[in-house]
């Protein structure tokens, strides 16, 4: 006898978390913007407020469109929940804040967005929790940077901009080994490209301002978790499993399991630093991902049109995509990856800085600007713009050089953007 | 808080409050596979508004200690066991699914302890199909996979969790990834071959409701108000949109019921 099955990713990907509005019958998820909700009664009131009852309150701690896209989201990637934010950075920042205080300690990847190398090395450092970066191409440096006050490893599914793939599997494994969850930015790889926790992973989150989006019209983060870390077992996390007197003395983990991380990072978290997503925003980024499975596929396409056209090309030095055979994760990426390593990655010119330049400018189709996973074609030089916070020795680390552009393929005519990419390789070379 | 049943760590979720004598108790047992925290939202309630609260975990199962308990009847016995390491005299138990063929059959066995008891999600008898048992006997993943689909209402993958941003299916595939292999496969068994539900309906002495879900794809509805009839005065309320996991499903309605029945 053959046992139920769940819905497949494309369904999900337009139903889950909603079903049509029960008082208006409006099939698209209709966008409260509403600050707060009013209460049935006085013990209504008090039942939200001390967690008896579900529902909303006030849309910082959440907000009925909002919860659309955390549970799509959650639905998407395998997980318990996922909590909606203001960006991707405010969702990295809720979850290490959720995690450890003053004192607490990061093993990452050095192959990070460059906010995130901010935030990790300069930011957070200000409030006492130390990060340190390394090579991910090698899973044991993780272990051997794991200090008794490490709380957390993290990488990116795909790091930016080399496409450094993570080895989850590998990661993870080192992670769960030392008692600690391993927490993935999935941004580049969207959950239609890869399921991070089915490979290991304990916590993701997206830029959902990117592929997610996937228009560049809203700015937003989501973090999910998979709820399969046990923190109770790992001894290491008393913000989940002991008495907190900042919410009434609720041991998170003894209360909700599961849900714990969640728990504390929404009655908290957003509850305290207030970085929450606007229900506008959560609209936009569900009209997105309700076509994530037809843009991905085509995304994809194009990118691998594009590399093959760079990379038989004169003026380019090194195209780092891991599909192709020099791509040092080109192994992995086939077995981690096997619909496609995404739609942004790197070229070097061979014209250096200054025809990286002429490059740049020369362009028609492709927009210069600090965003990827648009629809629309995309073109930034790193070295000056999102990583430019970095040390020549720290860029040479994250394999960035001066000659380094990055793409971000959207979905345009292909032939149309080669023809574009053309005119800046002539340029380049003048 | 943890006890200590037959030399093992068996813990009660008691909603932050140490345990009053004076104070009315609620129990609540959870169904297979599950724990204590199925219960979150309503067993808060009951903690916070005068009551004692001993939200189980069964041997086994969320932070007690196994081996895993084999029989309905062991159960039964097991909750009186904890009522007495917490020195509670007397209790109303809220079972849901396995659990509610535990408060069944302790409230028969118990009739002088047991006040009354509440049965959500409950068919008698609970038979689990051959393929069910079989999947999990082997602990395969497609044996989570029922649990967790039959487990919800057919619109659960597709509609809106009242808990906000939570995915109800994924939070009971994480909680049966924690189990011990071998103990959801105990649990279903021990539904399957519990023969005395009619024996202990007729045994009832205490106040009895039923709370049954209109879109249960585990236990019937229809199986359970056949059931409900069996036993004298007992009062039923169905809730029109829920499947199985009503406490997650429908959490208001199932807290409404318990509060005015209890």
């Amino acid at each position: 006898m053959a046992g139920p099955k769940y819905p497949g990713f494309d369904t999900l990907a337009l139903h889950a978390g909603q079903s049509p509005d029960a008082t208006t019958g409006a099939r698209a998820v209709p966008i409260y913007a509403t600050t707060s909700y009013v209460f049935r009664d006085s013990e209504h009131a008090a039942s939200l407020f001390n967690m008896e009852r579900a529902g909303h309150v006030y849309s910082r701690i959440s907000n009925p469109t909002v919860a659309v896209l955390e549970e799509r989201m959650a639905a998407l990637e395998g997980g318990v929940g996922a909590i909606a934010t203001a960006s991707g950075q405010a969702a990295l920042h809720l979850a290490v804040a959720t995690l450890m205080d003053a004192g607490g300690h990061i093993v990452a990847s050095n192959a990070l967005y460059g906010g995130s190398h901010n935030l990790l090395g300069y930011t957070l450092k200000r409030f006492g929790i130390d990060t340190t970066f390394v090579a991910p191409g090698t899973p044991d440096n993780f272990r051997r940077a794991i200090r008794p006050q490490t709380r957390l490893l993290f990488g990116e599914t795909l790091g930016n901009p080399g496409l450094e793939v993570l080895d989850v599997p590998a990661v993870s494994k080192v992670a769960h080994e030392a008692g600690l969850p391993l927490l993935v930015d999935a941004t580049f790889t969207t959950p239609y490209l890869m399921q991070p926790f089915a490979l290991g992973a304990d916590l993701l989150y997206h830029s959902a301002t990117k592929f997610l989006g996937g228009h560049g019209v809203a700015i937003g983060g989501v973090l999910v978790d998979s709820g399969r870390f046990d923190w109770e077992k790992s001894g290491k996390f008393p913000q989940l499993t002991a008495p907190y007197a900042g919410f009434h003395d609720m041991d998170f983990e003894e209360e909700s399991g599961t849900r714990a991380f969640l728990l504390r990072a929404r009655r908290e978290g957003l509850r305290d630093f207030g970085a929450c997503m606007a229900p506008m925003t959560a609209f936009h980024i569900l009209q997105g991902i309700e076509t994530l499975h037809l843009r991905m596929p085509r995304h994809v396409e194009s990118t691998r049109t594009i590399v093959q056209f760079l990379a038989s090309n004169a003026a380019v030095g090194k195209v780092l995509y891991p599909e192709l055979p020099g791509h040092p994760d080109h192994a992995l990426a086939q077995k981690l990856l096997p619909k496609g390593c995404g739609a942004v990655f790197c070229f070097d010119l061979k014209s250096g800085r200054e025809g990286g330049k002429r490059f740049i400018e020369a362009l028609r189709v492709f927009s210069h600007l600090a965003n990827v996973g648009d629809a629309k074609s995309l073109v930034i030089h790193p070295a000056s713009t999102t990583h430019y916070r970095m040390t020549d020795a720290d860029l040479e680390k994250a394999g960035i050089g001066p000659g380094t552009v990055r793409l971000s393929i959207g979905l345009e005519d292909a032939a149309d953007l080669i023809e574009d990419l053309a005119r800046g390789l002539r340029a380049a070379q003048k | 808080m943890n006890f200590t049943l037959d030399g093992r760590q068996a813990f009660a979720y008691t909603a932050a409050h140490a345990l009053d004598p004076a104070r009315p108790t609620v129990v609540f047992a959870h169904g297979a596979g599950l724990d204590h925290s199925w219960f979150s939202l309503q067993s808060r309630y009951f903690g916070y508004h005068g009551r004692n609260v001993l939200a189980l975990d069964f041997p086994a199962h969320g932070r007690s200690e196994g081996p895993v308990l084999a029989t309905v009847p062991e159960m039964a016995d097991w909750v009186l066991r904890l009522l007495d390491a917490a020195q509670i005299e007397k209790a109303g138990i809220v079972g849901h699914s396995m659990g509610a063929l535990a408060a069944l059959e302790c409230a028969a066995r118990h009739s002088g302890r047991i006040e009354r008891i509440a049965l959500l999600g409950i068919a008698y008898p609970m038979k689990v199909s051959d393929a069910f048992l079989g999947a999990a006997k082997e602990n395969r993943q497609d044996a989570y996979d029922m649990e967790t689909i039959w487990g919800h209402a057919p619109r659960v993958p597709l509609g809106g969790n009242p808990n906000p941003g939570m995915w109800m299916y994924g939070d009971t595939l994480a909680r049966l990834a924690r189990l011990a292999p071998g103990v959801l496969y105990s649990d279903l068994r021990a539904c399957n071959e519990y023969a005395g539900g009619e024996a202990a309906a007729g045994k009832l002495k205490c106040p009895v409701l039923f709370i049954l879900g209109r879109h249960d794809q585990m236990t019937a509805p229809k199986a359970g108000l056949a059931f409900a009839r069996k036993v004298p005065g007992a009062q039923v309320v169905q809730i029109a949109p829920s499947g199985h996991s009503l406490m997650a499903e429908s959490p208001d309605a199932v807290l409404d019921a318990l509060a005015a029945f209890l």
